[in-house]
């Protein structure tokens, strides 16, 4: 049983008298520090606590992204320029969306093997729609289709693993070989089909305007803050402890100010023969998908029962959660957010090809996901994490091509950060339990 | 179906008792697990029920909880004979059981534990503000103080305060009667005292607690009315008061005292248990 002794403070002062200090320190670190602080430099020091306790958060992975950033600069002062920064968060948009489908799995303690070809069959399948030999289907129908299609290879997937009890890691290793060779069917062996809907590939390679890009930014932060601000009162006419006013209003004006500078960023002209300016549009993409999927796991029975069954999963039987409904959704979901990453891919590429690596994709999306702080083993993760995640990811791939190194020494950086992010994360949290 | 209105005050209708098993019958193969058991369970009150390992004690509390079906004899709740045939028909009837284990998620926090399966909703998003509250409100009735925070996770409580957590969430549910199996059989001194303390409050509030245990110290020190369990009969029940630990250590270990003679409460089989059973069967 993974208890610690320090949240009983009341009770074991009688019998231990030694260590009372340390006990405090613990007691304030496991709970969030906005539910115990009542002032901001309170919030601070619970903060601090929390952060001692191995409770980090997203704060190793933010710190890492910093040094990657600043080493890559170092090296090549390309690096932080405005083209480059929103390249990177082009690139990275596959791994960050693959990486959020992982999460659905991840957070029951199963893994998807499949989910970069699954993406692979959807992009083929919208890429052949949109054709004039299957009739030029409306960007939008085409784009529904493929995503419908990964939807129902996932509940397929789920069903077998929750309905037969089979591994998930079985199933969608044999979805890993079975879809890479769909995806050759329709495409014909060594084909590459081209795609000429404009829509599409604006997914990836359009912008917004100028003035949509900072109504956009505005839009963002405005919501930000008038959703804090309604929760936190909330909250008190409920009579609960919310965080201190000067704290959220801290949170809103990081936020603001982060806006302001990816607007900045994005805005600033990064064409070198014509202009290029704004916010792509596949940031966007990702940070709707982003909202609505932290809504979903964070606000709703469902995404609940999710944390309940990779937490417990005889726990919430008992509750009365159906375990395999729930389960087969998260597959299915899973496998749509790898259908939108693979049209994304398509869109990036403006076309589809029988070239696509499915399987080390995947396998950078777990990564990206693990590296953001989602757990292997289920009940612990946020789809922020595998954003977060797919950002260092594509940094290193970003910043290691700019300097010229070979595939060879980026696979295997990536698994040096891998390797170091799981163990940072292993020895704090080895710390707080008995 | 607030917590305040689920934990205090739900006195117990009529004067019988809240629930009474009459020649409970459970064979598994060959084997009669329960032969003929005859058992009151007031409101208000703590029953203690003890028996050797192998007495029947879990397979009683699972037939009670919906588990198991049992196979003859009666369960009576509330005067009324009932089949109670999956733990949902149980918790409807007000019948929540604290199992060993006590199926709490560990990654979730106290609020989450206690409203899994039955979250409430606002425009079908999580009412976190109404649970948090509902949840606070109900530890609080039930002197469960020692907890900072009802957001901490589950994983960084002690033995007791998960217990309690537990505890707490059975109660949250309008529940009458709290079965409690083995409830002190990982704790300490501080936490069983704890525990033992909180099966007090909820009769206090009115509900009938049964406890498994096989800790004579603490069902003395906390139960009303002992039953006793040996190889599937219920060999004696009664106020512990009638009682004194030699007595009840005789009847566990080998079905019958020469010591004491508590006066039989009219349910009690205790002296001539076979015959009892085999009417019944």
């Amino acid at each position: 049983m993974t208890t610690f002794d320090g949240a009983d403070v009341d009770e074991l002062h009688a019998e231990e008298h030694d260590d009372e200090q340390d006990e405090d320190d613990l007691e304030v670190a496991i709970v969030p520090a906005e539910l115990v602080a009542q002032s901001l430099p309170e919030y601070f020091h619970a903060w601090v606590a929390r952060l001692r306790s191995g409770d980090s958060g997203l704060l190793p992975v933010l710190v890492g992204l910093l040094l990657i950033g600043i080493i890559f600069q170092g090296l090549n002062s390309e690096f932080l320029s405005a083209g480059n920064l929103v390249n990177l968060l082009v690139q990275g948009s596959v791994f960050m969306l693959l990486a959020m489908a992982e999460v659905w799995v991840l957070l029951l303690g199963e893994i998807d093997l499949s989910a970069g070809f699954v993406g692979g069959v959807s992009g083929v399948i919208m890429a052949e729609l949109l054709t004039e030999k299957h009739g030029g289907w409306e960007w939008w129908a085409a784009v529904a289709v493929a995503l419908a299609v990964a939807a129902l290879i996932g509940a397929f997937q789920g069903t077998l693993i929750t309905r037969i009890g089979l591994p998930s890691f079985v199933v969608t290793l044999a979805g890993l070989l079975g879809f890479e060779g769909v995806m050759l069917l329709i495409l014909g062996n060594g084909g590459t089909l081209p795609i000429q809907d404009n829509v599409i590939n604006d997914f990836a390679n359009g912008n917004l305007t100028v003035a949509a890009s900072w109504i956009v930014v505005a839009l963002v932060v405005v919501a930000y803050a008038l959703y804090s601000w309604m929760r936190d009162g909330r909250r008190r006419s409920h009579g609960l402890v919310a965080p201190p006013a000067s704290v959220t209003a801290l949170k809103i004006l990081g936020v603001a100010v982060t806006g302001a500078v990816i607007g900045m960023i994005c805005t600033t002209n990064r064409g070198v023969l014509v202009p290029i300016r704004g916010v792509p549009w596949v940031v966007l993409i990702v940070l709707g998908v982003l909202v609505i999927w932290t809504v979903l796991l964070g606000r709703t029975r469902f995404g609940r029962y999710v944390y309940a069954i990779g937490g417990n999963a005889e726990a919430a039987r008992r509750a009365g959660v159906r375990l395999a409904r729930v389960r087969t959704m998260c597959f299915a979901l899973c496998s749509f957010t790898a259908g939108m990453a693979g049209i994304i891919y398509a869109s990036r590429l403006r076309s589809v090809s029988t070239n696509l690596d499915g399987g080390t994709l995947v396998l950078y999306a777990v990564a990206a996901a693990v590296i953001g702080g989602t757990s292997l083993f289920g009940g612990r993760g946020r789809m922020v994490h595998a954003v977060v995640g797919g950002l260092v990811i594509a940094a290193i791939d970003n910043g290691m091509s700019l300097q010229g190194f070979s595939a060879a020494s980026k696979f295997i950086v990536t698994a040096i950060v891998l390797l170091v992010a799981v163990s940072i994360d292993s020895l704090a949290r080895r710390g707080t339990k008995a | 179906m607030t917590a305040t209105e689920a934990a205090p005050d739900t006195a117990p209708a009529g004067s019988g008792p809240l629930l009474e098993l009459r020649g409970l019958e459970k064979r598994f193969g060959p084997v009669r697990a329960l032969r003929g058991v005859n058992l009151e369970v007031p409101a208000a009150q703590v029953t203690a029920l003890v028996g050797d390992n192998g007495a029947g004690k879990s397979v009683l509390i699972r037939t009670v909880s919906g588990i198991h079906a049992p196979d003859g004899g009666e369960i009576l709740w509330e005067g009324q004979t009932q089949r109670i045939r999956t733990p949902r028909e149980a918790s409807a009837l007000g019948i929540e059981t604290v199992y060993q284990d006590l199926a709490l998620a560990d990654n979730l926090d106290i609020v989450q534990n206690m409203f899994l399966g039955r979250e409430r909703t606002r425009f079908r998003l999580l009412d976190e503000e109404n649970m948090e509250r509902a949840a606070g409100e109900t530890l609080a009735t039930l002197g469960v103080t020692t907890v900072r925070s009802v957001r901490q996770p589950v994983a960084s409580l002690s033995g007791g305060q998960r217990q309690a957590v537990a505890i707490a969430k059975a109660v949250l549910w309008n529940s009458r009667l709290v079965i409690m199996d083995e409830p002190t059989a990982a704790l300490g001194v501080a936490q069983t005292r704890m525990v033992l303390e909180l099966a007090r409050r909820l009769t206090d509030h009115g509900l009938g607690v049964l406890i498994i245990s096989h800790n004579l110290n603490d069902i003395f020190e906390v139960a009303d009315r002992i039953a006793v369990l040996y190889l599937g009969r219920l060999v004696t029940q009664g106020p512990i008061a009638q009682y004194d630990r030699e007595t009840v250590v005789d009847y566990i270990t080998s079905g019958r005292s020469d010591r004491a003679r508590p006066s039989p409460s009219p349910a009690s089989p205790s002296p001539a248990p076979e015959r009892d059973a085999k009417e019944s069967a």
